[in-house]
């Protein structure tokens, strides 16, 4: 299963190299190098490799292992025990012994390198572990090839390499909507539909874009897979799944987005906002609540936990987060041993470790006796609210008020002096009680009013000392180590005292990182166009897929750093760009030569994410509420999901009212024991941990949502009922074609709106009610394969 | 064969993959072709001849007390409400057990069952009844001792969120059965504690393997009826209008895709008959309903045992009971006798009626807790309040049992030391009860992986061996 992945990639490299004609020069990092990584180092690239056979290095290979044959002859392929191993028909002797076989098409590379002479760079580092530099844009390679800006000269060089030819502009209206998606989450609107059919200005697709991009629905729409990453939920997670506030940080990331905040300063920000020089919450909460990335961890208060091995486990978390999110590399391979085929040590995961091994513990006993139950504690950090101030201060006021009354009552005709009314002789007057019992109720009142708080990290005052956990077990420390970085890796720039957060934050977008831009700039794409250059965006190493169009990806790279670090800046780019306007359409000859569009010769076809297809359906229903932020809300869902669990708080579902019922559903509560059920239904991620990408399968339990689950039910009532009011002629072809665009964005066929009004007929006969014939309509638009897919 | 199926058997194969935008194996799509294409078996693509086609899994949510139902111990009688060993506390960590707690024998008496002889508790004398049918396993042990993490450990083989379970490998691994139910049906009975829905949640694997949970109150699965005022003659022609417009798009772009969504629908559609059918009990002869002690209507373990016989019988692969309330740290007296009658009846019923239909020999049955419970007496809540006595979570030695599905009948497996704290022989540990799971339904643990993250998971992680003496 391992090698499908590379055996595409092989076979594109081969596909180009027929059709240019010659055999290309082979590269031994690009073309080598991977596939004795997937194929020989399972056995042969661990400390103690099988038959004491190293291939990771010439030397090693040349010397052979313990049979004394060299598994390498430079020169001669068929002398090469490599070479003979891998196409060896006898099942005692043939190499790898279990799994697939090696294709036919990377036998071939293995035997033009070593026929070659095998040529292995010294010291090689992998691709990803080398500082991008900028390439050279590759020219036009023939007139009106339509390049709209450098990622079409790059796409195109390398389809034309394959012999394909690009696919014919989608169109305006399915660019439109495929754009709106891709920028804001949501379908464009008619007026925005037909606003851009009709302008015809050479800049009407910029203006789109900018439009898009300016919109606050951009932020909304882009913290949605950041919040995949940064495992963001409303709840602790475990047995007591208790809800927590840090929605905070959920919309601080929706504000940076929309700002278009620095990736440099998004990311110092989130990882040590709480150290920036000066930082002061009281001045500019912003970067302390930007540190609720990592306390999005999942925090275990079950009774009787053992505190230190939760904590640990929450250090853990934030390693690998950090590792997968910014280094798109899986230093968790590293927890109990050195990590098997990338350059990271067990110490190298510890020294790293160190970084975050200094946040305060975020759960205590609850109190000295009670020995096993946990309490969580924090840290927080309480949030200036108007409204929470307003509260504060009618009940102040209130206080003064029955304070001055009770001055009044006790002491009268006594002028002196101010008294404390708590200490004031008992008046014997029943008014004089009941005002007393007033002020102590208007008192506790107002102790217990409470302000937005969130959760952010704080350092503790004495640094722990960090020990490399040996089998990655907290109860058997070993070596002590300092906080560092991984030694194949650039090094932290000198800091006066001990490396802290803050240190490794900056360490992270140093122009010279070679990963953090790449790995940012592939998940993008990912985004876009349904697969990353690299395909495995959550791992840059040798076991990662290498990048289709490697330069390309170090293009944007540079772009995106020397371009400030700005996101929208990339976005734009993408989005206008030529292969992106492409058509999806698909013939099955393109199919079976590029069934994962990997050269890019189509634009991208494939299902909406969870929140998307909701926010669609509220959106061409007329229900969608445009409030951006707050509190999570709760929408409908069937009831007893939350009290088929017990542990912790006894939460009650109350289903939010008025707009709240109908928000993005960026804002639906997120409860990790118990989620959004539809959301589930449409593969969103479980937030238990890190997620790069969302699997995006097809089941029948997607059409029951889509059928029957009461928000969609309650959207297709609500679609019936603007496809009767709204347009201006009453007809059915009217209300057919009206309920189409809205849904699709394009003018139904002939045939397509045959289908509908036919439906209508049958309905409107059946029930003799046109908001039945019409709801029937509308659930029908609202399930369609090209509704919830971005086309 | 409809168009739509055409198309889809002419492109999925080559396409699939591209679609998931995940390293996907062979095993998979062979689930999704029959899943996709009514009426496809599902491609077994095992890596060795299965022993068991199908699984029913019988968790008892909170971890019941092995030395009270399976794993008698005499010794402990003459040193009950003595101060344990040191052993038993030095350098060791428990959930609420502080200080220097006491010894608490079992106050109620076992005898051996049937030719095997097999010693249970008489707080189950429905299960002594098919002794013979079952192999008890005495020598479990596990890395977690608070309930979340070790029923993650239990049934994703990890101790914390994000990997998938055994059920969503098996249907990963095997597919379906049946083409107008999912693979894996979760069934529960009583609120649970623990951690909830993340135990049958895919992980990283597609959602399409992730458990189905069907409900004995409201409807069986979440969104299968159709809204009051939807005829099923009316969701036809909605149907019917999608399936058209879908087929007229796939024939535009070109897109497989489209051809996997139109018989989804149809799944769907027929899953709103399949599935109330399957939960009416009341089609079951009085005969068997009384084997059972299961009424139709109710909300219960018997119940859901019966149906998790018709489940299995009807295909589905994967069939997950959970039972709630087994965490007695208090009042044991009480509240384990009184659990042991919600189940005893229901799962010996099971055994009898698979055995008697022909099913137990490809079924696998597994019954048992996250882990076991301390030969130690809990006498306090944890915060510091008296209260009758119960035991303390115990990750060291615990008991489950099997039976059928390639398992060896009427074996006592594993044996723990004279005091029941530890093992004593045979130790099994939680990733080898699942290396044995897979093994028995042909699957190599080590060879079923997946690629996320850049890693390979298995179930297993990188532990596991295949008990060999469990099987038959």
């Amino acid at each position: 299963m391992i090698s499908r992945p590379l055996r595409r990639v092989v076979l594109l490299w081969s596909l180009a190299a027929v059709a240019r004609g010659a055999e290309p020069a082979i590269d031994f990092g690009r073309d080598i190098q991977p596939i004795l990584a997937q194929r020989c180092y399972d056995c042969h690239g661990l400390e103690s490799p099988r038959a004491g056979l190293h291939l990771t290095s010439r030397r090693q290979a040349l010397a052979g292992g313990r049979s004394g044959l060299p598994a390498l002859v430079p020169g001669s392929a068929e002398q090469s025990e490599l070479y003979q191993r891998i196409r060896s028909p006898h099942a005692d002797e043939a190499m790898p012994p279990k799994g697939d076989r090696v294709p036919a098409a990377e036998i071939a590379l293995l035997r033009r390198w070593i026929d070659a002479g095998a040529e292995w760079p010294e010291g090689l580092r992998h691709w990803a572990y080398v500082a991008p530099v900028r390439p050279a844009v590759p020219s036009e390679t023939r007139p009106g090839s339509g390049h709209v800006n450098p990622i079409d000269a790059f796409v195109s060089a390398r389809r034309a390499a394959a012999g394909l030819p690009p696919a014919p502009d989608a169109g305006r209206a399915a660019w439109l909507r495929r754009v709106s998606f891709d920028l804001i989450g949501l379908p464009p609107t008619l007026p925005e539909l037909d606003a851009f059919l009709a302008d015809r200005a050479p800049d009407a697709y910029e203006r789109v874009v900018d439009r898009l991009l300016a919109s606050p629905h951009y932020g909304e729409r882009w913290a949605r897979p950041w919040l995949d990453l940064a495992r963001y939920a409303d709840s602790h997670g475990f047995q007591r799944d208790d809800l927590r506030e840090s929605w905070p940080f959920r919309d601080w990331v929706v504000r940076a987005m929309n700002a278009d905040l620095p990736f440099d300063q998004f990311t110092i920000q989130q990882v040590a906002g709480d150290l920036l020089p000066g930082a002061d919450p009281q001045v500019n909460p912003d970067p302390f609540i930007a540190t609720g990335f990592h306390r999005a961890a999942p925090t275990n208060v079950e009774a009787g936990t053992d505190q230190e091995e939760g904590r640990i486990n929450q250090v853990f978390d934030r390693v690998n987060t950090t590792g997968t999110v910014w280094l798109g590399s899986t230093l968790e391979c590293a927890q109990c041993h050195d990590h098997k085929y990338d350059p990271f040590t067990q110490r190298d995961y510890y020294r790293f470790f160190a970084f975050f091994n200094q946040t305060e513990q975020e759960t205590a006993f609850a109190t000295a006796k009670a020995t096993a139950n946990l309490a969580f504690t924090g840290p927080f950090l309480p949030l200036p609210d108007a409204a929470t101030e307003a509260r504060r201060a009618a009940g102040e006021g209130r206080l003064r008020q029955l304070d001055a009354e009770i001055a009044a009552l006790a002491a009268p005709g006594r002028a002196e002096g101010p008294r404390s009314p708590e200490t004031a002789p008992a008046a014997p007057d029943s008014r004089l009680a009941a005002l007393r019992k007033a002020r102590l109720k208007a008192s506790q009142e107002l102790a217990r009013i409470e302000g937005p708080r969130t959760l952010v990290m704080r350092e503790v005052a004495e640094p722990r000392m960090t020990s490399v956990l040996k089998r990655g077990s907290f109860l058997d420390p070993g070596e002590r180590v300092e906080p560092g970085t991984p030694e194949v890796l650039p090094a932290l720039a000198p800091a006066t005292g001990r490396p802290n957060r803050l240190d490794l934050a900056r360490w992270l977008v140093a122009r010279d990182n070679p990963l953090v831009a790449r790995v940012t700039v592939n998940r993008w794409w990912q985004e876009f166009f349904g697969t990353g250059l690299v395909r495995t965006p959550e791992d840059f190493g040798i076991k990662g897929e290498p990048p289709t169009h490697p330069e390309l990806l170090d293009w944007l790279a540079v772009e995106f750093m020397e371009g400030g670090w700005s996101m929208k800046r990339i976005h734009r780019l993408i989005a206008l760009s030529a292969t992106y306007r492409q058509s999806s359409r698909v013939t099955p000859e393109l199919l079976a030569r590029d069934a994962e569009n990997r050269l890019l010769a189509r634009g991208p076809r494939f299902r909406l994410e969870a929140e998307a297809i909701r926010d669609q359906a509220l959106a061409v229903a007329g229900l969608l509420s445009p409030k951006l932020g707050g509190p999570p809300v709760r929408p409908y869902q069937p009831p007893g999901l939350w009290e088929a669990k017990v542990g912790g708080d006894r939460v009650t579902y109350e289903v939010s009212v008025g707009e709240d019922a109908h928000r993005r559903g960026l804002y639906t509560v997120w409860k990790r024991a118990s989620p959004y059920p539809s959301f589930l239904n449409f593969d969103a991620a479980t937030r238990a941990a890190c997620t790069v990408r969302r699997s995006r399968s097809n089941t029948p339990l997607q059409a029951l949502t889509l059928l029957n689950d009461p928000v969609y039910v309650e959207a297709a009532a609500a679609l019936a009922a603007r496809l009767v009011r709204e347009p201006p002629a009453a007809d059915v072809a009217a209300r057919v074609r009206h309920g189409f665009r809205l849904c699709v964005s394009r003018e139904p066929s002939p045939a397509e709106a045959a289908v509908l009004a036919a439906l209508h007929a049958r309905q409107l006969a059946a029930h003799g009610d046109e908001q039945v014939a019409w709801q029937a309509v509308a659930s029908a638009l609202l399930n369609l394969d090209e509704t919830i897919t971005k086309n | 064969m409809h168009p739509a199926e055409a198309h889809l058997h002419a492109t999925t194969r080559r396409t699939f993959l591209g679609q998931t935008g995940l390293g996907f194996g062979a095993l998979a799509l062979s689930q999704l072709l029959a899943r996709a294409a009514p009426g496809v078996a599902g491609g077994l693509a095992t890596h060795h001849a299965p022993r068991a086609k199908r699984v029913i899994y019988l968790h008892m949510v909170g971890a019941p007390s092995q030395l009270d139902l399976f794993d008698p111990k005499p010794a402990l009688a003459p040193l009950d409400g003595q101060p344990c060993p040191d052993s038993f506390i030095r350098g060791k960590r428990f959930a609420f057990l502080r200080g220097h707690p006491t010894i608490a024998a079992s106050r109620y008496a076992f005898s051996r069952h049937g030719r095997s002889g097999a010693e249970i508790s008489e707080l189950l004398p429905h299960l002594a009844g098919v002794a013979d049918e079952i192999a008890i396993v005495r020598s479990l042990h596990t890395d977690e001792f608070n309930h979340a993490p070790a029923q993650l450990m239990l049934h994703t083989g990890f101790g914390r969120p994000g990997r998938p379970g055994a059920g969503s490998w098996i249907t990963y691994g095997l597919g379906s059965e049946n083409a107008d139910l999912p693979a894996y049906v979760v069934l529960q009975s009583g609120p649970l504690a623990g951690a909830g829905t993340q135990l049958w949640s895919s992980g990283f694997l597609p959602s399409v393997h992730q458990g189905v949970q069907f409900r004995t109150s409201g409807e069986p699965v979440l969104f299968l009826e159709n809204p009051r005022h939807v005829r099923r003659e009316d969701r036809r022609q909605v149907l019917d209008a999608i399936g058209a417009l879908n087929q007229a798009h796939l024939a535009d772009v070109g897109d497989p895709e489209i051809a996997t969504r139109i018989a989804q629908y149809e799944l769907a559609f027929r899953m709103q008959t399949a599935v109330p059918e399957l939960m009416d009990l009341s089609r079951e002869s009085p005969a068997t309903l009384e084997l059972y002690g299961a009424e139709p209507g109710r909300a219960s373990f018997a119940n859901n045992c019966l149906l998790a016989r018709r489940l299995v019988e009807r295909g589905v692969r994967l069939v997950q009971l959970y039972d709630a309330d087994w965490d007695h740290h208090n009042n044991l007296a009480t509240r384990l006798p009184a659990k042991c009658r919600d189940v005893d009846r229901g799962m010996a019923a099971l055994i009898r009626d698979l055995r008697q239909r022909g099913l137990l020999d490809d079924t696998l049955v597994i019954w048992g807790g996250e882990f076991g419970r301390t030969p130690m007496a809990q006498t306090d809540t944890g915060a510091g309040v008296a209260t009758k006595p119960g035991r303390d979570h115990h990750k060291e030695a615990f008991t489950m049992w099997l039976a059928g599905g390639g398992v060896k009948p009427g074996l006592s497996y594993g044996l723990t030391d004279e005091l029941g704290y530890g093992i004593a022989r045979d130790p099994v540990h939680i990733h080898d009860l699942n290396a044995t799971l897979l093994h028995l339904l042909g699957l190599d643990h080590e060879r079923l992986t997946f690629r996320y993250q850049g890693r390979d998971y298995r179930l297993t992680d990188v532990h596991g061996h295949v008990v060999r003496g469990l099987l038959a």
